[in-house]
């Protein structure tokens, strides 16, 4: 019963932290609106660094979560994350970008056969053009999420029979296969894929920016939009992994055989877990599309995957929260606070060594190695944030000598 | 008749090429249970390391320098990243092993300043011969002697010598063999060398026929060996050899049709219809997980 209403507390605070976070995002986001642009930082100017490693990591945090609840709560290791973003990019591309702007898109194919757009669709009895346009990426999200988890399915129903590092492979196999899929030049596909070529056009996170009649911004959602979304997802999953399934998917995780003789259906859990994350994934490739405003099948390769991997590895596998904290950190070191090690650097007549174009990333792989070698356990371990905070809590309470009143609840 | 020719021929040099890479990644798999991923990452970085030394020395002095180089890498490799793992859940290892091949092609970046590295003309293995009316290079010629060659050695060294018995004792059974007092971190060591000095030498024979390496050059080649070793069965070298045959006719077939696109695509089904069918390979033996 104390152990429950912990519980309650700790999500309830925990849920006040992501809305408190969120706020700020929002507030550092818009303040150049409030404040003359002259008094601002440079750092929160809406050009800075900043925004875009906050609209990035939001993005790679719902892919991480997504990627952890295969990877760390179920146990199954999969590689084939890039695909499954794929998949959702271009459902999101090819029924998100306007068919005005299909022709110039697909002018290699003479346009596109899917000449209708979901903003398109909405707009036709809604009339509204905001609202089509959100209703639009909205319902194409899940249309992405559901054909991503679709594709998890087919390829589950052969691959999830196999164990730990031959079903790595075999979904790596399949993330490469759906790359050279999207990069077919036959007349009939590219008509929809657009063959090797990128699709551009579609609504972008700047789309998002509420506007005045004037065509004037008057509120920021650009950075926002990402973080609502993640935050949405996130929490489905939070749900899922706490449900009766996701006990079943971390017994799976600890004994397979343990837990097929306690009468869990193993087929059946792995394929929901792997649909699941493929869901997110597709979701979170959406997100990709629109954090890169053009989608093209090149960069959804195993190397996007490993980089994921590393996230969760970093972060703590099998923590939710562990997750998103790394996405942030990684993508603030590779884009951002590493970025004075790829400028040649005099100091006082004397030019630092080393430094030059690349260098940012040796340094960053080899801190990567480090974690991976010697802080195995990564950022959380296994454990959420409330809980690492509860124990931060009790030490400093502890020290001050006042235990008491913590020991006897 | 001399198109036939021309891709048979071809397919059988990249799969002899391809034969090197496998053998590497079914050592260590038969012996460490760890798929090494950044195998294909140090064949790259052999290619790079040539074109650096023959800038500076002549080739027959730089390939066995390159060939030493590589050596010491894998051995390098070994110890720094898959050493402090060995008693650690096999997927750690496994993510240390991604974690090495991003690190190699970061540093193979940075090195290269991110230009692609032209790849300098070995004279002799550069040359072309006419061969059934079409031209070849000797590379193409030679790479199926120089494959049999290794691989007769490779078998031998297995088969009759005191380290290949340890290797093989170890590829039975890990801890009762280092109960019987083989040293098994020497064992893994010459396991790792062999693998990058073989990868070594097919990545003279395979970048000879490109005019450019970039950082990522190594990880389809790679990838593809894999699969090679995966179809012949993986810790099983005559398997990987085969099969490493098998896909590089399939990959240069496909390439002379209109599907160029899939090759890759067909190597990676070949790899799930395999690992569904029959996971075990062609020569594999069969692994009982105990509970």
């Amino acid at each position: 019963m104390v152990n429950q209403k912990k519980n309650i507390k700790g999500t309830l605070i925990s849920i006040l932290c992501i809305l408190v976070f969120m706020a700020a995002v929002a507030v550092l986001e818009n303040l150049n609106l409030w404040v003359p642009a002259s008094s601002l930082p440079k750092w929160l100017k809406p050009t800075s660094m900043l925004f875009t490693v906050l609209k990035k990591g939001a993005v790679y945090s719902l892919i991480a979560v997504s990627l952890n609840l295969l990877n760390g709560f179920t146990g199954l290791f999969s590689l084939g994350h890039a695909g499954f973003m794929l998949l959702g990019a271009y459902t999101y591309a090819i029924l998100c970008t306007p068919s005005s702007v299909k022709d110039t898109v697909y002018y290699k194919y003479n346009g596109s056969s899917v000449n209708f757009s979901m903003q398109e669709f909405y707009q036709s009895f809604l009339g509204n053009e905001t609202l089509s346009m959100i209703l639009g990426v909205v319902t194409t999200m899940i249309l992405a999420g559901l054909v991503a988890a679709l594709f998890a399915f087919l390829i589950g129903l052969p691959v999830l029979r196999l164990k730990s590092d031959y079903l790595a492979i075999a979904t790596l196999g399949f993330a490469e296969i759906v790359r050279a899929l999207f990069q077919w030049e036959a007349p009939f596909w590219g008509r929809i894929t657009n063959g090797a070529n990128m699709i551009k056009g579609f609504p972008k996170f700047s789309d998002f920016n509420i506007e005045n009649a004037d065509g004037k911004v008057v509120f920021y959602m650009s950075t926002l939009f990402p973080f609502i979304v993640a935050a949405v997802c996130i929490a489905v999953m939070v749900l899922i992994i706490k449900s009766t399934y996701g006990r079943a998917f971390r017994a799976i995780r600890d004994d397979e055989i343990a837990a097929e003789a306690m009468g869990i259906n193993l087929a059946k859990h792995k394929m929901m877990s792997f649909c699941t994350s493929a869901f997110f994934a597709g979701i979170g490739g959406v997100l990709y599309a629109m954090y890169s405003t053009t989608v093209q099948a090149k960069p959804f390769t195993s190397a996007l995957t490993y980089e994921l991997l590393l996230i969760v590895v970093i972060g703590g596998i099998g923590s939710v929260s562990g997750s998103c904290i790394s996405s942030f950190l990684f993508v603030a070191c590779s884009e951002w606070w590493l970025r004075f090690l790829d400028k040649e650097t005099v100091i006082g007549g004397f030019k630092v060594p080393l430094l030059r174009d690349g260098f940012r990333m040796v340094v960053f792989s080899v801190v990567i190695m480090i974690i991976v070698l010697f802080f195995r356990k990564g950022i959380m371990g296994d454990k959420e944030l409330p809980e690492v905070a509860g124990k931060i809590k009790n030490r400093i309470f502890r020290n001050g000598k006042k235990s008491k009143g913590e020991a006897e609840k | 008749m001399e198109f036939i020719a021309s891709i048979l021929m071809s397919g059988i040099s990249l799969g002899g090429q391809y034969a090197l890479i496998a053998i590497g990644y079914t050592m260590v798999y038969g012996i460490l249970r760890l798929i090494n991923f950044a195998h294909g990452d140090v064949f790259m970085v052999a290619g790079m390391v040539l074109i650096y030394m023959v800038a500076s020395v002549p080739w027959y002095i730089s390939i066995p320098l390159a060939i030493i180089a590589t050596i010491l890498l894998g051995f390098v490799i070994e110890r720094a990243a898959y050493l402090p793992l060995r008693s650690a859940p096999r997927m750690s290892v496994m993510i240390s092993a991604i974690g090495v091949s991003y690190l190699l092609q970061n540093l193979m970046t940075y090195i290269t300043a991110g230009q692609p590295m032209y790849y300098p003309d070995i004279p002799f293995l550069s040359d072309t011969v006419p061969v059934f009316g079409t031209e070849t290079q000797w590379a193409k010629l030679i790479t199926p002697v120089i494959v049999i060659v290794l691989i007769v050695a490779l078998t031998q060294l297995i088969n009759h010598t005191k380290i290949g018995m340890a290797m093989r004792a170890v590829s039975k059974d890990f801890e009762t063999s280092r109960l019987m007092g083989i040293k098994i971190n020497k064992v893994i060591s010459v396991t790792f060398i062999i693998g990058s000095a073989l990868a070594a030498v097919g990545s003279v024979l395979y970048f000879t026929n490109f005019s450019v390496i970039v950082p990522t050059s190594g990880a389809l080649p790679g990838l593809r060996a894999f699969v090679a070793a995966v179809f012949g069965g993986i810790g099983s070298v005559p398997g990987a050899v085969v099969g490493a045959f098998v896909i590089g006719i399939c990959e240069s077939i496909i390439r002379g049709t209109s599907f160029a696109t899939f090759s890759d695509a067909f190597t990676f089904a070949l790899l799930i219809i395999i690992l569904v069918v029959k996971p075990t390979g062609l020569f594999g033996e069969k692994i009982t997980d105990k509970v």
